[in-house]
Formats: structure tokens, sequence, C-alpha cells
């Protein structure tokens, strides 16, 4: 392995535990993965498994309570942050898909797009050129003046996904992007996501139920109970 | 990109509807202010048109208009000859129900000695009176047209000018007549038996009584220095026009200000209370969107951003809309509403601080928000 597919995502002994005593939760207990750039990996497990709360510590959503975590080749925790301003990391290493489309109801697809790169202190005009384009790229160009409310589950899914792209994250991370959709629009919204991870060297991480995008991922880690059960290697069809 | 400005023209009508809301308080807490000027305004017209530097009233009273005053009509004469008194003019003040064909119509009726102080200036229509008798001068806001004949005690009087803007403390349209007119209508006005031991030749109380005199001073003289002279007259006391301005100020409309001023305050509290709630109201339907704005990076100066200036938008929108429907309402109100350039940008300034207050409870739980509540699943 060269220098180019060094981890973009690396965890080592990575644990989470919520409240104490009788009511303490043992979500992740020390788990350690590495995913290289340009693959698409899925996260399962049953409810309740951690897959979520893993999600979150790799988003610096919420804090580890021990391990080691290195991001698109920066340790950012060791025991604590290392970074003050958690907002300004996930803003230009990480992008977020959600189950919900989860986009801004008073803007436009365009603007939700820009939105990103207008918080990342881009201008307006080329923030605005940069969304167009990347609307174009996933296919919903079209509708770029539409609000949410107007747009149709896998529109606004892609929408998401452009969101998620438009700060060029090498890190995505997904918690159930296709449990709204039909297995068509699931199956568009997968290729559509390995086709990001290969050409823009982009690691990505999918939390999912769903048997019917197996197909469609690189390398499945398996959790149960907050412990790393199986990492399954897998040779995916080209999208 | 403003999310607070789009997310008002996503919700325009909601926004609106709120802002006319608060407007609407807004603008009974800009009348009420209104009132209480006008108020003053009001309570000092009579005392400030004779434009006068000093008034002599009867000794140990606090006259005219504070309390009842009476001096002999002569002291005019003994007044005007100090020298430091450039001119002087007596004055009577009372009020009366005139008789308008039939219907009645209180005034407050000012008599006046022609060419002195205190004779009615900057008439609005018509001419002065002047002839000795029977002639009047009325506020515009009494109704009443030029050439029009009333009724006041035993007498018809002619509305010969009219003045704006001249009312009594309690409101009621001025009038003004001669002097002699006035004393003759206080003298009917006494009690009917002392006007039949009058007109049996008893010995009677003095007629020629006045319940003022106001006095011009020649240049360069004090009025507190002249008071100090005519103090020391019998009977007499004196007092300088900002002395008796402050009298009717602090006195008279003292307990009308405790008033308004604790209404004011209470309806400032209600719109805060509102602002609060609406504002809080707003933000819980946005817990999603400002979770989703968080997580994908967006500073907490943003989030604060997002809630300050929609509820600065609404009150300051609800401030203005509220100016603006005082300022065609404000002739409707029987009595004045006096809106001072001064006192609107002071609300404002209060208005400011209160969204500022009010939005604190809605600031927290913002910025509480855990951005994994975006996530979902
Ligand atoms: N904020 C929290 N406070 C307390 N316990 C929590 C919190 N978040 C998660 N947990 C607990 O941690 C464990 C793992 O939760 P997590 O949400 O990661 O599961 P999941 O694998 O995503 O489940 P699902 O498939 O249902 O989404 C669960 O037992 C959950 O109750
Ligand atoms: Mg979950």
């Amino acid at each position: 392995m060269g220098a180019a597919s060094a981890p973009l995502i690396e965890l080592r002994g990575i644990s989470k535990h919520f409240g104490s005593g009788d009511t303490r939760v043992d979500a992740l207990r020390g788990v350690s993965i590495a995913i290289e750039p340009a693959t698409v990996v899925g996260l399962l497990g049953p409810s309740g498994s951690g897959k979520s709360t893993l999600l979150n510590v790799i988003g610096c959503i919420t804090e580890p309570s021990e391990g080691w975590m290195k991001l698109d080749g920066e340790v950012v925790y060791d025991g604590r942050w290392l970074r003050r301003n958690l907002p300004r990391l996930r803003l230009e290493k990480i992008g977020f898909i959600f189950q919900f489309h989860n986009l801004l109801p008073f803007l436009t697809a365009v603007e939700n797009v820009a939105a990103v790169l207008d918080l990342a202190g881009e201008r307006r005009a080329a923030a605005l050129a940069r969304a167009e384009e990347l609307l174009d790229y996933l296919q919903v160009g079209r509708r770029k003046h539409a609000k949410p409310a107007k747009l149709s589950g896998g529109e606004a899914q892609r929408v998401a996904i452009a969101r998620a792209l438009a700060n060029r994250p090498r890190i995505v991370l997904a918690d159930e992007p296709t449990a709204a959709l039909d297995s068509e629009r699931a199956g568009i919204v997968m290729d559509l996501l390995r086709k990001v991870a290969i050409e823009r060297q982009t690691a990505i991480v999918v939390v999912t139920h769903d048997e019917k995008i197996y197909g469609r991922l690189d390398r499945i880690y398996r959790l149960r109970d907050g412990v790393m059960q199986a990492v399954e290697e897998r040779a995916p069809a080209a999208p | 990109m403003n999310y607070a400005l789009r997310d008002i023209r996503h919700n325009l009508g909601r926004f609106a509807m709120t802002c006319v809301g608060l407007s609407l308080l807004l603008g009974v807490v800009q009348s009420m202010v209104g009132i209480y000027r006008g108020l003053v305004e009001e309570a000092l017209v009579v005392a400030r048109a004779p434009a006068a530097d000093l008034w002599v009233v009867e000794a140990g009273t606090q006259g005219p208009f504070a309390e009842a005053s009476r001096i002999p009509g002569d002291a005019r004469e003994a007044i005007a000859r100090i020298e430091a008194i450039a001119a002087a003019g007596s004055l009577t003040f009372q009020s009366t129900e005139a008789d308008r064909g039939g219907t009645r119509l209180r005034l407050y009726v000012v008599g006046f000695e022609r060419g002195r102080p205190g004779e009615p200036e900057e008439l609005v229509a018509g001419r002065p009176i002047v002839r000795s008798h029977f002639e009047l001068i009325v506020d515009r806001r009494a109704g009443l047209a030029l050439g029009e004949q009333i009724r006041i005690g035993r007498n018809a009087f002619t509305v010969v000018g009219l003045v704006a803007g001249h009312s009594a403390s309690g409101g009621d349209p001025v009038a003004y007549m001669t002097l002699l007119d006035a004393q003759r209508l206080q003298f009917e006005l006494e009690p009917s038996a002392a006007r039949v031991q009058a007109a049996r030749g008893a010995p009677r109380t003095q007629t020629d009584t006045v319940n003022a005199v106001v006095a011009r001073l020649m240049p360069g003289e004090d009025a507190a220095d002249v008071a100090a002279v005519i103090a020391r007259w019998k009977h007499l006391a004196a007092m300088p026009q900002s002395a008796q301005e402050n009298l009717l100020t602090y006195s008279l409309v003292d307990r009308a200000r405790r008033q308004i001023g604790l209404f004011t305050v209470t309806l400032l509290a209600v719109s805060g209370v509102i602002i609060a709630l609406v504002i809080y109201t707003m933000t819980m339907d946005k817990l999603r969107e400002i979770a989703t704005l968080k997580l994908i990076g967006a500073p907490n100066r943003v989030i604060v951003g997002l809630i300050l200036q929609q509820t600065l938008a609404m009150g300051i929108a609800g401030w203005a809309i509220g100016r603006v429907i005082v300022a065609f309402a404000a002739d409707l109100f029987p009595r004045r509403v006096a809106l001072l350039p001064a006192d609107t940008a002071g609300l404002l300034v209060i208005v400011v601080i209160l969204c500022l207050a009010a939005s604190a409870i809605s600031v927290r739980v913002a910025l509480r928000v855990d951005p994994a509540t975006a996530l979902g699943g």
C-alpha cells in the first residue's frame, strides 16, 4: 500500500459509554477500524448495537470515552479532542447524509448545497456555481430552484448527497441513506456514492439495515453490543 | 446567505401575522405615552398661552390652576407700576357649561384684558375680540363655527375667532372672553342667596376680583427677585413661569403620569413575554434545522444570529407598524395624543433591549441542540 491509500479513517480502541452505575450503557467497546480512500463500507448490526454511535464518533459529534482517532491525516482524538472548534473540523473534513434528507426547508436545492460552502467562507457566486455543478453531477440539476418540500424522496436524497460533497470532504458518513427510498432509487443512490468514492478518492461509511445494497459495498463491518464482530471484504461490481 | 431572512420569507404569512399582532400591542404602548404627553401639553397650554414671566396670585395659594386664588382687580395696576415689570394683565379662569342650541358644551372660560398679557394670540381663524362684551374666541376643538352664537350664563356670545390647541388640564376646550364678561359670569354663578343679598343692596363681597395677574418683565430682570418683592405685599404671592409649569406637571398631572406609566410598563412586560413566547415556538419548530446547521458545521454565531435577527426583525417591524397605526389613529382620540420623536426613538431602544432579553431562553435552547439529533435513525 502506497501513501495514497493510507487510511482516511483510523480508529484504535475507541470505546463509548453513556451514563454510569446501573444505567451505564457500553455503546462501543474497543473498536478499531481503518478505511482507505475510494472505499464504500457498510456498518451492519442489530438495533442498539452501536452503529449510529460509531458514526457520530467518526463525525466528531459524539465524544468517545477512550481511544485514538485519526481523520484525513490528522489525529483528532487521543483521550480527548485535540481540536477545540469541532464544527470547523466537520466543515473541513466530513460530509453527512441523513436518513431523512434534512435539507433546510427555507432554502432552494442549490442554496442548500451552497450553504455548506457559504459557512466555510466561500464567496456566494462561487458557492452557487459549485453547488449547481454538483447537482448536475448527481443528475438533479434541473430541480435546483425547487424548495425541498417540492422534491421527491430520491431527488431530495441526491441533493443531500450533493450537500455532503460540497466542501470536498474526503470522508462521507451516511446513516441509513436509503431507508426512505424504494429499492430502485436506493440502488441509484448507492451507485452514485460508489462513483463519488472512486472519482473523488473518498472514504464513505454507510450505516444500513438494507440487504439490497450489500452488493454495492466494498467492505462490511458487523457490530454487536458495541463490539466489532466481523469484517467482510467484498468485490462489488463497478457502478 | 442570510438564513434568518430566508426563513422569514419561507413562513412569510405567519411572520407577518405575528408582526401585525405585536404592532397593535406596541401601538397601544405608543398611544399611552402619547396620551401622557398630551395630558402634560394640555395642562401646560393655558399656563403658557399668556407668555408670562411671572404669575401673581392670592397669598398662601399656589393658584390659579392648582388651587383657587382670588385677588382684587386693582392689583394689576399696582403690579404694573413696579419698575421691573413691562406689562401685566388680569386673568380669570373657570369651568362652565355653555348652551349650544339645546346641547351642553363644557368650556374652560378665560377672562382677559384686551391689549394686555393673557390676550390670545395666533388665531387660526377670525379676528381678535374688539367689543367689550359678548364676543368669544374658542378653541376649534369645541366644534364651533365663526359667527355662531352660544349661551353662557345669561348672555349670548358670538364666536369671532378660533385658536388651536388651547385646552384645560381636564381636556375642556378654552373659550376666551373679556375680563368684564368673565367677572360677570363668575358673579352669576355664585350661590343665589349671595346674589339676593346683593340685590337688596347689602354690602357685597367685591365684584372686581380676578384669579391671577400675569406679568412680563423688563429685559434683564430676574423673575425670582421680582416675585420676592411682590410677596412682601399683603394678600399677594408670586411665582415665576417655570414654577407655575412645574406645579402643573408635577402636582396636577402627577397621578395621571404614574397611572399611565404603570400601565405602559405593564404593556411592555406583556409585549416582552409575547415576543419571548413567539420566538420560543419559532425556535422549537426549527430545532431540526438548527441541528442540521450545526452538523454541517455552522458556528454558534450563525445559530444565535438566526434567532436574534428574527426577533429583532419582528420587534422593529412591530414597532414601525405600530407607529404608523398610531399616527393615523391619533386624531380619533377625544383628547390630545402627542407623539414626540424622542419618545418614539426611546421606545425603539426599549423594544430592541426587550427583544434581546426575550430571545435569551431560545438562544440557550438552540445552543444546546445536539447536532446528532439531525442524523436521526
Ligand atoms: N445519548 C445517549 N444516551 C444514552 N444512551 C445512548 C445514547 N445514544 C445511544 N445510546 C445507547 O447506546 C446503544 C447504541 O445505540 P446506537 O444508536 O448507536 O444503536 P444503533 O446500532 O444505531 O441502533 P439502530 O439500528 O436502532 O439505529 C443503545 O443501547 C442506545 O440505547
Ligand atoms: Mg442508529
